[in-house]
């Protein structure tokens, strides 16, 4: 036996090594938002695994996951970003503004990019002066001008008069859509009301009886947590209608709605993907991963909103790092070569239904001046009777003569700040 | 009548609902200090605690199922039975009352004498302990926890008040619970110290422990009482908290909304924690009611602790707390 391992081990050391491509997964499995971050770091986990069982990896190159428990805490994802970062990790995913806002200046000297998908710095569409941060396909302001465009949609194309409230985490993340908003509202003629909630937003009852008193006609939410789960039970305790309350994607998880139980009936929220097990790609997840004891939790994940944002993601960095592959003629990437694959990155129809997930995203390119996408998105409502989430409508596009403005203007401001060159050759 | 004065009686019918409920938590911090000295700093994961396991047994959940089936390979998760409230939440006391008793035992049996800050460090830990074995035990997703308890808004006050003043006011049919459950409470706990052996025991201990010991009164007996009635006190806590927003690890947090109302009502009485909590619910009401919308809102957070702190300036041991004079 110890011959067997010996001469093992030389025919090993004799092999030319692969090196893996290393995917970190800045999770949060422990701590208020765990459940949250449980759903969503197995999504992430379990394609990479997939690719490795189905596939033998991206490109015949083992994709290795590195998880480290950021708790939903700043400091600790910055630690968890130090900790890993050597080992070769070619993009982060932070899964928190937060983080995100803090490595923005760390990866972009480090020369690693980072995926904020749906969340982070809006502003860091413009890839001109965020050569390594993608936000690719949607952000918060596409977000705020989906929920308007839904609203103006519901109204025959006119809401001047109308009241609407947002009722937002009161943090950098929670403030975001207000500038758009405000813009959005004075080009609409709607009226803006603001409702801030402290974290954790256990105990909302002021700001639903202000809701309650000022009687808006649509409410927003820019929320997490247990922050979303009180809201929606606090409309439901006030009836407020719930196919007039909107949440952006962070707030629009299993999780949400189902403490509420039938009062969530018909609440909606945003999304920039499809949600359900209803794609053959699940078929190969529940063979290869679940089925095969690999599964990164115990698989009753599969399929929700946040697992599906996950494996979405992952799928997204898998892509990015075939197109980097392709660009630079090598299977093992360097982080660099990874953002190379991320700004010629190009989602299309064909693509999705070639993986195994057609219809399951928006179709959307990057460029280095644009690296968010097309900022697609679509509305989903909740149907408590079924348990489940169902697309209502399109992905569609935001305002992007709006957006486009303060884009331009928040990145030129950060830009300025930083001494930064925009540049694009 | 004018709207911003209806709006305000409504804000203020709310605000005392809502300090029922922080008062529900402060009370177990007030029962264990009272007792033992010891600022429990797990009060807030000892609710949670309490929560998933009333919710797990509810539901028939095999507890710690993911290390089970990891180390066996089994496929277990449920034992397919559902467990009537009533009967779960007798089951789950009887979990606390183990917890109350292992706590005592593992832990502060062996911290006897040692400095407050000490066991306040113990406390801690205790919390970072729980809530990992709650995990592990029950799982990190959010759960709905439902015993029956009506939700949502008061038909009758509604129609009542619309009907006097021609606008109805909102009174959550759950805080109305909660509040009839909290002078239950208050009523059962201040009969238990009155009328009972153990309760004269507890106020003895609370008093002067070596000199309750030096008449007979177990210590060790009289603590994991106490752990126990604040178990109690926590299951009630999560049952009010976790009706609202599912079982979740947040739930913990809700420890922060006790502390403003300790600082004001005094960490020895009860009746303080009654009042403090109404204080604080109907201060932070009123104040993000009239003030809120001038700063941006959010301030019931911060503004819960400026009145503490105000309170505390003049009254350091709170409004119903003991005087601290030491004679040199």
């Amino acid at each position: 036996m110890r011959l067997l391992t010996m001469a093992t081990a030389a025919i090993m050391a004799a092999s030319p090594v692969m090196a893996d491509l290393v995917f970190p997964s800045l999770s949060y499995r422990t701590g208020p938002y765990a459940a949250n971050g449980i759903p969503f770091a197995d999504g992430y986990e379990d394609y990479f695994t997939l690719l490795n069982e189905r596939d033998g990896g991206i490109g015949g190159v083992a994709a290795r996951v590195i998880e480290c428990e950021t708790g939903y805490n700043t400091e600790k994802g910055v630690e968890c970003y130090e900790a890993t970062k050597g080992e070769g990790a070619l993009v982060y995913q932070p899964l928190s503004t937060g983080i995100t806002y803090q490595l923005i200046p760390k990866a972009t000297a480090d020369g690693i990019p980072v995926h904020s998908m749906g969340y982070g710095r809006t502003s860091a569409k413009n890839g001109a002066v965020f050569s390594n941060i993608f936000n690719y396909p949607a952000n918060y302001w596409d977000g705020a001008s989906h929920a308007v465009n839904h609203i103006l949609d519901e109204n025959g194309g006119d809401i001047s008069g109308k009241k609407i409230a947002l009722v937002y985490h009161n943090s950098a993340y929670g403030k975001e859509p207000i500038r758009t908003l405000t813009e959005l509202s004075g080009k609409h003629g709607f009226e803006l009301m603001e409702v801030a909630v402290d974290h954790p937003g256990q105990e909302q009852k002021s700001q639903w009886l202000q809701i309650r008193q000022q009687r808006p006609d649509y409410v927003l939410m820019w929320g997490w947590g247990v922050m979303n789960q009180v809201a929606i039970q606090e409309a439901a305790n006030i009836r407020f209608p719930m196919d007039k309350f909107i949440g952006i994607w962070w707030s629009g998880s299993e999780n949400d709605v189902l403490p509420a139980g039938d009062g969530a009936d018909g609440y909606k929220a945003l999304t920039f993907h499809n949600l359900g097990k209803d794609y053959p790609l699940f078929d190969d997840l529940q063979k290869y991963v679940v089925d095969a004891g690999k599964a990164a939790g115990a698989g009753d994940q599969v399929g929700t909103a946040l697992y599906n944002r996950g494996m979405y993601a992952a799928m997204l960095a898998a892509e990015a790092a075939k197109t980097a592959q392709g660009i630079h003629g090598t299977a093992e990437i360097t982080p660099a070569m990874m953002r190379d694959g991320m700004e010629a990155l190009e989602i299309t129809e064909a693509k999705m239904t070639e993986l195994g997930l057609p219809g399951f995203g928006p179709e959307f390119s990057v460029s280095c001046e644009n690296h968010g996408g097309n900022g697609l998105g679509a509305v989903a409502q909740w149907d408590a009777g079924a348990g489940e989430w169902n697309l209502i409508t399109g992905y569609e596009a935001s305002d992007q003569e709006v957006i486009g403005a303060l884009v331009e203007e928040d990145s030129g401001a950060f830009a300025a700040e930083n001494g930064i060159t925009p540049s694009c050759s | 009548m004018p709207d911003q004065f209806l709006f305000a009686m409504e804000v203020i019918l709310n605000g005392l609902m809502a300090g029922v409920l922080y008062a529900l938590v402060a009370l177990g911090f007030v029962l264990i200090y009272k007792a033992s000295g010891i600022f429990n700093y797990a009060q807030g994961v000892m609710a949670l605690f309490a929560a998933l396991t009333l919710v797990g047994i509810m539901e028939g959940q095999v507890p710690f199922s993911h290390l089970i089936n990891a180390i066996f390979g089994t496929e277990i998760h449920h034992f397919g039975w559902h467990v009537p409230a009533l009967l779960a939440i007798a089951m789950t006391m009887v979990v606390m009352v183990g917890l109350a008793w292992a706590v005592q035992k593992f832990i502060f049996r062996h911290l006897v004498n040692q400095e407050p800050i000490l066991l306040f460090m113990a406390t801690i830990g205790l919390a970072f302990v729980m809530e990992g074995i709650g995990d592990i035990m029950w799982g990190a997703e959010i759960k709905k926890l439902d015993i029956g308890l009506p939700q949502g808004i008061n038909d009758w006050i509604d129609v009542t008040t619309f009907e006097a003043f021609g606008y109805g006011f909102f009174i959550d049919n759950l805080d109305i619970s909660a509040t009839i459950v909290a002078i239950i409470l208050v009523g059962a706990l201040i009969a238990f110290s009155q009328y009972t052996k153990q309760g004269r025991a507890l106020r003895a201990v609370a008093d002067d422990h070596q000199a309750a010991l030096s008449v007979g009164i177990s210590l060790n007996f009289i603590w994991i009482l106490v752990w126990s009635i604040a178990g109690f006190v926590a299951l009630v806590a999560g049952i009010m908290w976790g009706a609202k927003s599912g079982v979740q690890f947040s739930l913990s947090l809700i420890a922060l909304k006790a502390l403003p109302v300790l600082m004001l009502g005094g960490f020895t009485s009860i009746p303080g924690a009654i009042v403090g909590g109404l204080i604080i619910g109907v201060g932070e009401k009123l104040f993000e009611f009239l003030i809120g919308p001038m700063v941006g809102g959010a301030t019931e957070n911060w503004f819960a602790y400026v009145l503490a702190l105000i309170f505390l300036v003049f009254r350091p041991q709170g409004l119903f707390g003991e005087k601290i004079i030491e004679r040199v």
